[in-house]
């Protein structure tokens, strides 16, 4: 667990160590109180009828006999869900994919739900309600979808970003197109021109908690909403405008959140469960069941790109393009834009061009899933990558260092780089015992880069000293994994005083401003800022204070290590006033001592990684077995090395099973067929080895201490590292994710197959 | 609709509850006697964040009835403290760093003490086949298995059971 600090130019005091987190014991109790832990006085249970087709014509919905069974007190349809929406077309997809509105559009597409005093009443009422539907013809490919003729999903949608604007309906929503320079003259200056076309599965985040609420709306238009979520803030805007209600007037309270990774940045359930109590008058919980988790949350996009690479003998990439088509589900998104912005970021590019198609199919609407769509392009642009340098003959590593973006460079999506990590992490995986470890048989070396963007937006905090100087922060960022040690890790640092001596919460939407999710590797960066300037802030209280008490001017009263010291010669006889001293004469001294801090933190680092990967695939089976791995990536400062390192771990661990295993598998009926963790079989302890990680350290120059985001860049470069991991293994290169055995062994096979041909 | 009396042991504390005949354990624990430790993950066996011991055996508490622990000792999460100490699983737990966001930690602890208390010196092999039931989506497993390996020689040197 290498921590490589010798980039960072700051001395830290407490930010850095390895804490024990707040939420420690309860999590370890079973105290931590997560989506489905709630309860609320009459609480009822509300369960949702789902479409069991991927495509139909929802003619009628007979809910009287569910109505009238005993035990049930409501059932809602999109009758009750009225279009409030004022023409945003964004909001009324929302609303359509939480309640079908006249069509299902994919299996497991909500169509009506029930709210009653048991489950196994609710269960009952929906077997009462009658659906008469009319199958329509559905898709669910990506490339099927695409061609003309293919079933179209959203009969409104016309395809953005193409002059003129076409007329008619298309399942492409929009295309997108970014680069710079000359691809044509770059290819003709190239001696050596890869192009290869690859395919990657449908996946889900697989988070182990699903998605859970409790609601209850009271007649009077106000209401509260306990639910696991990355955003509560957000949360009660999207279902306050959906429901009609007043924002002030809907609390949200996020619960302890079960993982998230993107998917819990979307309202699934929400809004039902509030229309459920609002029809009942009672609270109503609601619950999703795995099986609803897979058919009905937030999968990430299957994806086909194609990438074409050229470069000089001597290693220099003349040109490069990237078509990447990616599968949105039933409601136009911005994947396959965010494919196109991301394919080329590690690389310093005369002339690169990337189109990116967002393509609309029978299947569930995708969600975010850990620095979303990034991985996919990076499974395209590494693997090719690989194959050039073995065309020219040089090593993999020392061909991307040759090429990697610094500081200066024009990225293919627009911006140029200050400071990056992409070059330190590419000589760090170059100089590390890894690479030089011997290989045994059927055993494949690979590495990969991966890029983030990482984000800022809106992030509040308030910061409150109590009369023993104890200090209670508070955050509007949900902590996913960690973060509330880093807050308070931070305050702590600013104030001076113990770890210990501050207590970070997560508070509720009615307790403090609005915070944006926590989504885009922001927590710590952004509620960590916004800690920073909330503790420089209530420092300026305490010099205040201080100054009162010793009745010289304020500007002669500096804060040092958690106390008021009085400078100059003529105030040497003032002993120090300590943050207790402070705090324990507030009320005399004008009141509670606080800060706080409203921000938009801008200028979130951009972030990349490089991972090593060892694989052994066993020829016979074509089962693989990940024998080592190591992830190097910079988080511009490491505020809490352990959960820095937890998130490389956990994206690598993601991106493994995706690489080898995970993939939604879609019958011809546009059904589901493995909506569990049985058959969607994410990695288990036995399947994966120690996760060594370094963490690099190349301070942000937008964030008081250098901080990165780092949740997201861990899951991108896997893909590809194990790509190319295997290929090497087997000899024959994989340009089809999963690499699951049956795969592995056909291109084994068509490989031996070939050569045999050849000779 | 006639519910099933049920006597049995919870945390080493007697209880009594009725239930539907259908009830699973987990239903049981969680809304009946308000011990929500033990999460539902999956309602399918599949993901272990339910795991109970039943009469000293490791079971997901989704797939067991309720109506089926009678007279039996069903231990959960709750129960792994000892008065005010934390368990050393519990404890290396936090210190490690093993748990990002938590929910499938009750599960892993009561799998973890399962199986240090028939095997109190788990290769890392064994520590991963032991777990392999339990699903974590968050840490890729590398800090688990610190974590119990280093409360399984805490045990030893106290020369205590799990």
């Amino acid at each position: 667990m290498a921590h490589d600090k010798h980039f960072t130019n700051q001395e830290f005091k407490v930010v850095g160590t390895r804490v024990p987190r707040p939420d420690g014991v309860d999590k370890v109790t079973g105290r931590a109180r997560y989506g489905a832990d709630a309860f609320a006085p009459g609480q009822l249970v509300g369960a949702i009828l789902r479409s069991p087709h991927a495509h139909a014509k929802i003619r009628k919905i007979d809910a009287s006999k569910a109505e009238k069974l005993k035990g049930v007190k409501a059932v809602v349809t999109s009758a009750d869900l009225p279009d409030l929406t004022n023409g945003r077309r964004d909001m009324l997809d929302i609303l359509e994919n939480c309640m079908a509105r006249g069509r299902a559009l994919y299996d497991g597409h909500a169509v009506a739900a029930v709210a009653a005093i048991d489950a196994e009443t609710a269960r009952k009422a929906l077997k009462l309600i009658k659906v008469d539907y009319e199958v329509l013809p559905h898709v669910t490919d990506v490339d099927e979808a695409m061609k003309p003729g293919a079933p179209i999903v959203q009969p409104w949608v016309r395809t953005a970003g193409v002059d003129p604007a076409p007329t008619k309906a298309s399942n492409v929503s929009q295309i997108s197109t970014f680069g710079h320079g000359d691809v044509e003259a770059g290819f003709a200056e190239a001696h050596v021109i890869v192009e290869r076309s690859y395919k990657t599965e449908q996946t889900h985040q697989g988070y182990i908690e699903p998605h859970a609420c409790l609601a209850s709306v009271n007649p009077d238009g106000t209401g509260e909403l306990w639910v696991t979520t990355q955003g509560h803030f957000v949360f009660r805007n999207v279902c306050a405008s959906l429901l009609g209600m007043e924002v002030a007037k809907l609390k949200v309270t996020s619960s302890e959140i079960g993982g998230g990774f993107g998917g819990k940045t979307h309202v699934w359930i929400e809004p039902v469960a509030l229309a459920l109590s609002r029809k009942a008058n009672r609270p109503v919980k609601l619950v999703m069941t795995r099986d609803e988790v897979f058919r009905a949350t937030g999968p990430t996009c299957s994806t086909s790109v194609d990438v074409k690479i050229g470069a000089t003998r001597d290693g220099i990439i003349t040109a490069a393009t990237a078509t990447l088509r990616y599968q949105d589900g039933a409601f136009p998104a911005i994947w396959g834009m965010l494919g196109a912005m991301t394919s080329f970021a590690c690389y310093d590019l005369k002339n690169v061009k990337s189109v990116g198609y967002d393509v609309l199919v029978n299947r569930p609407k995708v969600a975010a899933y850990r620095a979303p769509s990034a991985p996919m392009a990076a499974f395209g642009v590494e693997s090719t990558i690989d194959q050039l340098a073995a065309e020219i003959g040089m090593d993999p590593v020392e061909f991307r260092i040759k090429n990697a973006a610094k500081e200066g460079t024009r990225a293919s999506y627009g911006p140029t780089y200050g400071p990056i990590g992409i070059g330190p992490t590419l000589q760090a995986a170059k100089n590390h015992p890894h690479m030089k470890a011997p290989l045994g048989r059927n055993q494949g070396r690979g590495m990969a880069c991966g890029f983030w963007f990482n984000f800022g937006g809106q992030t509040c905090v308030d910061l409150n000293i109590g009369v023993d100087g104890t200090v209670n922060l508070t955050v509007g960022t949900v902590d996913v994994g960690g973060s509330r040690a880093s807050m308070a890790l931070i305050a702590a640092e600013e104030l001076g005083i113990p770890y210990e001596r501050v207590r970070c919460n997560v508070a509720d939407t009615v307790s403090l401003g609005h915070n944006d999710m926590t989504e885009g590797s922001r927590g710590t960066f952004s509620s960590g800022m916004a800690t920073v300037f909330a503790a420089r802030n209530a420092i300026e209280v305490l010099r205040e204070r201080a100054a009162r008490t010793w009745d010289i001017d304020v500007s002669k009263v500096e804060w040092q290590d958690g106390k008021a010291v009085a400078m100059g010669s003529e105030h040497s006889n003032l002993s120090s006033l300590s943050i207790e001293e402070l705090a324990a004469a507030s009320p005399n001294t004008g009141g509670p001592i606080a800060g706080h801090n409203e921000v938009v933190a801008d200028g979130a680092g951009v972030s990349f990684a490089t991972h090593i990967c060892d694989v052994e695939v066993d020829p016979e089976t074509g089962k693989t077995r990940v024998i080592r791995y190591t992830v190097i990536q910079d988080a511009g400062k490491a505020i809490h090395p352990d959960y820095v390192e937890g998130q490389f771990q956990g994206g690598a661990a993601q991106g493994i099973g995706w690489a080898l295993n995970e993939e939604y598998v879609y019958g011809d009926d546009g059904r589901l067929q493995n909506p569990g963790f049985l058959d969607y079989r994410i990695p288990v302890c036995s399947d994966l080895p120690f996760i060594d990680t370094q963490i690099l350290e190349i301070p942000n120059p937008n964030h008081p201490y250098g901080v990165r985001g780092v949740g997201e860049t861990s899951i991108v470069p896997p893909l590809a590292a194990i790509a190319n991991a295997v290929s090497n293994a087997v000899g024959v290169r994989m340009t089809h994710i999963p690499m699951s055995p049956p795969r592995i062994l056909k291109a084994i096979k068509a490989h031996r197959a070939e050569s045999e041909a050849a000779a | 609709m006639s519910g099933i009396l049920v006597a049995t042991t919870v945390n080493g504390d007697a209880v009594e509850f009725v239930c539907q005949p259908r009830e699973t354990l987990l239903e049981v624990l969680r809304n009946r006697l308000g011990l929500t430790g033990a999460k539902e993950g999956c309602g399918t066996g599949d993901c272990g964040a339910c795991s109970v011991t039943v009469d000293g055996a490791l079971v997901c508490s989704c797939l067991v009835l309720g109506a089926e622990v009678e007279g039996r000792a069903v231990d959960t999460v709750e129960g792994l403290a000892e008065g005010d100490q934390l368990h050393p699983l519990q404890s290396q737990f936090i210190k490690h760093a093993a748990l990002q966001c938590g929910i499938c930690t009750p599960g892993f602890l009561v799998a973890a003490k399962a199986l240090l208390d028939r095997n109190p010196d788990p290769s890392e092999e064994e520590i991963r086949y032991a777990l392999a039931g339990n699903l974590c989506r968050c840490t890729g497993y590398d800090k688990i298995v610190r974590a119990v390996d280093a409360a399984a020689k805490d045990l030893r040197k106290q020369g205590r059971k799990a």
